[in-house]
């Protein structure tokens, strides 16, 4: 078990390393960073006053081994364009993005798991097909375009909602919604695959055949089973949620990490791009290495290979 | 299942308080934009959104009336020029900054000794650099030193150079005066919070004499929305008073919303293409013939973009310039009509029957780009485009490596023709076509103090610049502001919205 867990946290390190190495070099590769910053009015010599005042001058490697230094020690320097210190603004953001990706993970999780348990084991019913029908829409569907659907109806037509902020528990509803949409058909199909495959293995049908109550069969001897790799994956989604609710975090005007990045990418505010890239890349890392020890405890044939 | 979940939809509303906060009940006017300014000091942020909060929370020396153009004291009382390179500035009495601090001379000198020097880190150095220094004479009166004269001067004192009070920033030091900035304006800050907004009250100490008036509303609230959607359904749930910059499809759909009113207005900002006329951008350009220039001219339909794509009060544009900026002579420049078959002709001319194939930088509008390349395309200038972030296309342009590129300068506000010439056609690493004559002429106009000369020296240029198709101006811009039918609100030309003049009905 040790030697699974060492081996899996060494390619978590190298996952990371070459996440703040893409990062760093995709920002210098987006156009010219001192022109980006100096913004669209100013002069040519305002280019050059800036990229020399923030070392833009230096050569790459030089820029990278000296952010890295500083980035290991959680110090990434102050935003170029907010002029405070980036993991102030960071811890300002977090917790409204770690806020909104719980509940709405919670709430896929809460929808998900009955709804594939339910369609498997009503499979090629009508049940079965409007549990489908969402998961295909779920997926296909823009984010966005959904999140401003909720908007349309609940706050525009309805007035029952905010459109946006971040300021109360209401303004979370609409925003949760969306982003659980959008999680949730992977953790409704993978449950019903998980349950269809349980429900019709040998187990089962000796518990069934024993005369066991079909609750208790499917309750506690399928459903146990099948949400195992269900487990895993809400892992992985928390750590989607938290780089994917850009979008939705823009559309609700919501001040969390999501807003963040895409302020700072807009702007090339590029010590904020890294040090939001890295702090969520870490975080998924960190959930992936999780979700992967969890199944290792849950299933011993995951830990001998 | 499903009446249960209806029954629970239904029952919300209960749960849920209203979530308006705006509106004339509450006297408490909330206007949202994309953006916020990186740092409220209007010295340290080159951004709309900065010179509104700007123009409620300072005051000036002088006030340009935005409806006449004519300049009358606000926070100087008389002024007069010493010599070109010295003004003599007398300053009101009795004034008081919001903090209490009384308003005096050493403000003044302060504030623009402080903005010139290095240390101040100030980023809208073109609007500062034509100062050298600022004497104070008295308590009340000081002299401004310019480092050539600079007839444009009384236009910036009236725009982007706000009085701060010295005492005060030099005690809590620019990170302090960002966070709680203290002006003599109509608006007072109560709080600044980075990413969502600034929040004032009004000024109850505001001078009586202030030519722009006193304040009418209570409360306003700035709110950052960066989605446009998002911001018209705020509008529309009341969350919110004030929007602008509103395309114009949904500028169309908001007008018939209850209790909404839409208004549009032509801008200073002026849409163009530059055209790489010295051939940088290849040594066997096409550009360099006048001719084709010329036909570049002719080949796009400005009407055509104005009233269909920019609309809202757009105009077509001739001029290196917006004709209200002083000096902005509409008459000398060349009106090309939009002229297909003359343009053809043009291109035939210069050796280029079959016309050609080259590349159109743009960064933003693209359905502008689009239209453009669409007319360049019916008279066989073959346009690739290539539509990048802005910093990515200004290093392209400034190396020298774009044909054609289309640009938007809004000159700042200011109403002086030195604000659009000056970028374009005076040496700087924007000046593409670095023609020596248009530089001397301008040079004359931007430091001339004699308006004849100004305007003489202007006309010859702005005419040189259209004979020779350095530039193709096409048209103004236009912006939507969308707020409640119960606010009272006036749009002006120059993009400044003047919250400090709107009222409840």
């Amino acid at each position: 078990m040790l030697i699974h867990i060492l081996h899996r946290l060494a390619i978590a390190l190298c996952v990371a390393v070459t996440v703040s190495i893409v990062s760093f070099l995709l920002l210098h590769l987006s156009g010219d960073l001192a022109t980006a910053i100096a913004g669209s009015e100013a002069s040519a010599a305002q280019v050059e006053a800036i990229r020399v005042q923030l070392g833009l001058d230096r050569p790459m490697l030089s820029q990278y081994l000296d952010w890295l230094g500083r980035a290991v020690q959680l110090d990434f320097g102050r935003s170029f364009y907010f002029q405070a210190d980036v993991m102030q603004l960071i811890a300002e953001r977090l917790p409204i993005t770690m806020k909104l990706g719980s509940i709405a993970l919670l709430l896929a999780t809460v929808v998900a798991i009955p709804l594939g348990v339910l369609a498997a084991i009503y499979r090629d019913t009508w049940l079965d097909r409007i549990a489908l029908a969402l998961a295909v829409v779920g997926q296909a569907m823009p984010s966005f375009w959904f999140g401003l659907g909720l908007i349309l109806i609940f706050s525009v037509t309805l007035h029952w909602l905010p459109v946006a902020g971040n300021e109360r528990w209401e303004n979370f509803v609409l925003p949760a919604i969306a982003l659980a949409y959008y999680a949730m058909p992977a953790m409704m199909r993978l449950t019903r695959a998980g349950m269809l495959e349980v429900l019709g293995s040998d187990y089962i049908r000796t518990a069934r055949a024993k005369g066991l109550a079909k609750n208790k069969v499917i309750f506690k001897h399928a459903l146990r089973n099948a949400v195992i790799p269900v487990v895993a994956l809400a892992a992985v989604e928390l750590g989607f949620m938290l780089g994917g609710s850009v979008v939705i975090e823009s559309v609700y005007s919501m001040q969390g990490l999501g807003q963040l990045a895409w302020d700072a990418i807009s702007r090339n505010d590029y010590p904020v791009v890294q040090a939001v890239v890295l702090i969520i890349a870490m975080f998924y890392i960190g959930l992936t290495f999780l979700a992967d020890v969890i199944n290792a405890l849950l299933d011993p044939r995951i830990r001998i290979r | 299942m499903l009446p249960q979940g209806m029954a629970c939809c239904a029952l919300l509303p209960a749960f849920v308080p209203a979530p308006a906060l705006a509106g004339k009940a509450n006297d408490t006017l909330v206007y949202a934009s994309d953006s916020e300014a990186p740092n409220i000091s209007q010295y340290h942020n080159n951004v709309r959104e900065g010179v509104i909060l700007a123009h409620l929370i300072w005051d000036t020396l002088v006030w340009r009336d935005p409806r006449t153009g004519d300049y009358k004291p606000q926070l100087a009382s008389a002024w007069k020029w010493e010599s070109p390179t010295a003004l003599v500035m007398d300053l009101r009495q009795g004034v008081q900054f919001q903090n209490g601090d009384p308003f005096t001379a050493e403000d003044v000198a302060f504030t623009f000794n402080y903005a010139v020097s290095s240390e101040s880190r100030v980023i809208t150095r073109q609007n500062v650099d034509w100062i050298k220094s600022v004497d104070k004479l008295g308590d009340y009166k000081v002299r401004i030193n310019l480092k050539q004269p600079f007839p444009a001067a009384l236009e910036y004192l009236a725009g982007p150079l706000p009085i701060y009070p010295g005492a005060y920033f030099r005690k809590v030091g620019l990170e302090g005066f960002a966070k709680a900035p203290i002006g003599t304006g109509p608006y007072k800050v109560v709080s600044v919070t980075p990413g969502r907004g600034v929040s004032m009250v009004r000024n109850g100490n505001y001078f009586k004499d202030s030519p722009q008036g006193q304040p009418k509303i209570g409360n306003i609230k700035f709110v950052v929305i960066p989605d446009p959607e998002t911001r018209s359904a705020q509008l529309m749930t009341g969350a919110i008073d004030w929007i602008w910059r509103v395309p114009a499809d949904q500028a169309e759909s908001l007008k018939s919303t209850p209790g909404i009113t839409v208004q549009s207005g032509e801008t200073m900002r002026v849409g163009f293409l530059v055209i790489d006329a010295a051939g940088n951008s290849s040594p066997h350009s096409p550009f360099k013939d006048v001719r084709v220039r010329q036909a570049v001219n002719h080949a796009i339909n400005r009407q055509g973009i104005a009233d269909n794509l920019v609309r809202g009060g757009s105009k077509p544009v001739y001029t290196a310039c917006f004709r209200t900026q002083f000096g902005c002579d509409d008459k000398v420049v060349v009106h090309y009509d939009y002229n297909p078959a003359k343009a053809k002709e043009l291109l035939r001319a210069a050796g280029y029957a079959n016309g050609f194939d080259t590349d159109l930088y743009a960064y933003r509008e693209r359905e502008f780009a689009e239209a453009i390349v669409g007319d360049l395309h019916k008279v066989g200038i073959r346009a690739r485009l290539h539509y990048m972030k802005h910093d990515a296309m200004q290093v392209e342009y400034r190396g020298g490596k774009a044909p054609m590129t289309f640009y938007a300068w809004g000159s700042y506000s200011i109403n002086d023709t030195s604000a659009f010439t000056g970028v374009y056609f005076k040496g700087s690493s924007d000046d593409i076509v670095k023609d020596p004559q248009l530089r001397q002429w301008l040079e004359t106009a931007d430091t001339s103090t004699d308006p004849a000369v100004r305007k003489t020296n202007y006309a010859k240029a702005l005419a040189l610049i259209s004979r020779q198709a350095y530039l193709a101006p096409m048209f103004s811009y236009s912006t939507y502001y969308a707020h409640s039918s119960a606010l009272r609100f006036q749009g002006y030309p120059d993009e400044l919205p003047r919250f400090h003049e709107a009222s409840w009905k």
